[in-house]
C-alpha cells in the first residue's frame, strides 16, 4: 500500500474534532470531518473525539451511526476513541449512560479523576508506540478510566495504578487527548493498525 | 509520576471539548436534567434566567450554592456558574464549589467598575464576556480560558450576538493581514497585550475557544451563529422561557451540530410552539444594555 495516502474520518458530531485533524495532517495522512454516514465510505479508519460523552452518544444514535460503525469495527474497521471516544466505545459504562458502541470489552468509569478542578496532565510510558521508553505528556480532562478490561483487551498505560490506554484487536481507546500535545506517536500508532488493516 | 493540575491546556482543554455544543442556563436541577437529556454538553447553573434578572431589576449576584450543589449532585455533564465581575471572593466561593468552569458575567450586577478578576490565581478556568477582540484578548490576559461573545442576554434577539462575532473575527482577520511591524500599533488601537496581538495575528484565531451568546432563542439562530465561526454555543433564556423546554433544547442542539445543512435545521425547527418573547434592541436605553459592563 506504499504511496496510497490514508483518508481517516473524524467523527465531528460534537468535541474537539478539529485538534485530531490537525494532528493527522501533521502525519502526513487526510482528515476528514464526518457527520453523517455516508461519509465513513471513503475512510479508512474512524477517530472518535473528545467532548461529551452523552451528547456524542445520543447524536451517533440520533443519525443513525451505530449500525454502521459497528458493522465495519466487526469487519476489521480500525477505531480510535480519546476521551468522551472511550466511554462510547465500551461495553460498559459505570452509572447512567445512554448509549453506547459497546466494540471494546471494558468497564468504564466517567469523571473518575473527580470534576475539573482535578484535571491535570502527567507524564505516562505507554507500551508498544515507537520510542516507548520516551515518556508521553498525556492531558486528562475529566476522564474516564478502565475500570476492568476483559481477557482480550491489551492495556497499554496506566496512570496511578488506573488504566487509561488500551486496544482490542481494531478497537484503540485513550483516557487522555493525544490531539492537545505535540507527541503524534498516538496517533502514529493508530495508523500503523490502519495500514496493517488494508 | 507528578500530576500536574490546573495548567493553561487544562483549563482551556476543557472548553475544547465543549465545541460544537449547546451550554444552556437552568435553575433548578429538573431543568439541568432536561438540559442533560437533550444532549447540552454543560449547564449554568444560575437562581434566575437573564430575561427575569431583567424583568425583576435590583441587584443579581451569584446563585444559592444549595442550587448550584444541587445540580452539580444530579448530573453529570460539566456545570457552570457565574460570579459578578470583580468579584472575585464569589469566585472563590465557587472553586469552594468545585464548580467546572466560572462565568464572570455582565448579566450579574458588577462588583467593580475598574477590575475584572485575575483568573490566574484560580484553579477552575473562567470564560468571559467580550464584545470585540481587544476586550476578548484583556480578558485571556488576565487568564479567562474561554471566551463568549456578549450578545444581549435576556433579550432573545440576536442582532448583538452577530455583531459582536462578526467584530471580533473581522479584527482578527485584519490582524492576520497586517505586517510584523504594525502589531504594536495595533495593540495600542484594540487595548490589548502585545504578545496575544502577535500570537493571533500569526495563527489567525484566538488562542482559546469562542462560544456565541447573548439573545439566541431558535434552533436557526444556533445555525447563524455557528455559519458566523462560533465554536459552540449558549443559550440563556431562550430555552426555558419558550412552550416546549425540552424539545427545543434538543433541536438547538441538533441545529448546533448539522449547523451547514438547512434541511435538518427545517426539520428540528418544525412546530416548536412559542420562543421566548423577544425586545427589540433599538427600544433599549444603553442604561438597560448588559454588553457594556465590563470593559
Amino acid at each position: 500500500m506504499a504511496g496510497k495516502i490514508l483518508n481517516i474520518g473524524v467523527l465531528a458530531l460534537q468535541g474537539a474534532s478539529r485538534e485530531h485533524i490537525t494532528m493527522l495532517e501533521r502525519c502526513r495522512v487526510r482528515g476528514v470531518a464526518i457527520k453523517k454516514p455516508s461519509g465513513l465510505k471513503n475512510v479508512d479508519g474512524i477517530v472518535i473525539p473528545g467532548g461529551e460523552s452523552t451528547t456524542i452518544g445520543k447524536l451517533i444514535d440520533e443519525y443513525e451511526f451505530m449500525d454502521e460503525i459497528r458493522g465495519l469495527a466487526n469487519g476489521g474497521f480500525p477505531v480510535f476513541g480519546t476521551c468522551a471516544g472511550m466511554v462510547v466505545l465500551a461495553k460498559k459504562v459505570n452509572g447512567s449512560h445512554g448509549k453506547l458502541l459497546r466494540l471494546i470489552d471494558i468497564t468504564v468509569n466517567r469523571n473518575a479523576f473527580g470534576r475539573q478542578v482535578d484535571s491535570f496532565e502527567a507524564d505516562i510510558e505507554i507500551r508498544g508506540i515507537e520510542r516507548e521508553e520516551i515518556p508521553f505528556r498525556a492531558v486528562f480532562i475529566r476522564a474516564p478510566f478502565i475500570e476492568e478490561a476483559g481477557d482480550g483487551v491489551r492495556v497499554m498505560a496506566e496512570v496511578e495504578g488506573k488504566e487509561v490506554m488500551a486496544r482490542q484487536g481494531n478497537i484503540l481507546v485513550s483516557a487522555f487527548h493525544p490531539e492537545l500535545t505535540d507527541d503524534s506517536r498516538v496517533h502514529e500508532y493508530f495508523l500503523r493498525m490502519v495500514r496493517n488493516s488494508i | 509520576m507528578k500530576l500536574e493540575k490546573a495548567t493553561d491546556r487544562v483549563k482551556r482543554g476543557l472548553a475544547e471539548m465543549l465545541k460544537g455544543g449547546v451550554i444552556m442556563d437552568v435553575t433548578t436541577l429538573e431543568q439541568a436534567k432536561i438540559a442533560e437529556d437533550a444532549g447540552a454538553v454543560a449547564v449554568m447553573a444560575l437562581e434566575r434566567v437573564p430575561a427575569d434578572i431583567r424583568a425583576s431589576g435590583g441587584v443579581a449576584r451569584m446563585a444559592d450554592p444549595a442550587i448550584i450543589e444541587a445540580i452539580m449532585g444530579g448530573v453529570t455533564i460539566p456545570v457552570m456558574a457565574k460570579c459578578r465581575i470583580g468579584h472575585f471572593a464569589e469566585a472563590q466561593v465557587l472553586e469552594a464549589l468545585g464548580v467546572d468552569y466560572i462565568d464572570e458575567s455582565e448579566v450579574l450586577t458588577p462588583a467593580d467598575e475598574s477590575n475584572h478578576i485575575d483568573k490566574r490565581k484560580f484553579k477552575v478556568p473562567f470564560v468571559c464576556g467580550a464584545i470585540n477582540l481587544g476586550e476578548a484578548l484583556r480578558r485571556i490576559g488576565e487568564g479567562a480560558a474561554m471566551i463568549r461573545t456578549k450578545g444581549e442576554a435576556g433579550t432573545g434577539n440576536v442582532v448583538e450576538a452577530v455583531k459582536h462575532m462578526r467584530k471580533i473575527n473581522g479584527e482578527i482577520r485584519w490582524l492576520n493581514g497586517l505586517p510584523e511591524d504594525e502589531l504594536m500599533a495595533a495593540a495600542k488601537e484594540l487595548k490589548a497585550p502585545y504578545e496575544l496581538v502577535v500570537a493571533v495575528a500569526k495563527k489567525g484565531r484566538l488562542p482559546v475557544v469562542n462560544f456565541s451568546a447573548g439573545g439566541i432563542a431558535t434552533p436557526a439562530d444556533a445555525a447563524l451563529m455557528m455559519q458566523l465561526g462560533a465554536d459552540g454555543v449558549f443559550v440563556g433564556s431562550g430555552i426555558f422561557k419558550s412552550e416546549d423546554p425540552s424539545r427545543r433544547a434538543k433541536a438547538i442542539v441538533e441545529a448546533t451540530t448539522h449547523y451547514e445543512t438547512p434541511d435538518l435545521v427545517a426539520k428540528v425547527s418544525r412546530g416548536l410552539g412559542e420562543a421566548m418573547s423577544g425586545i427589540e434592541i433599538d427600544k433599549m436605553s444603553k442604561e438597560e444594555m448588559l454588553q457594556f459592563r465590563g470593559w
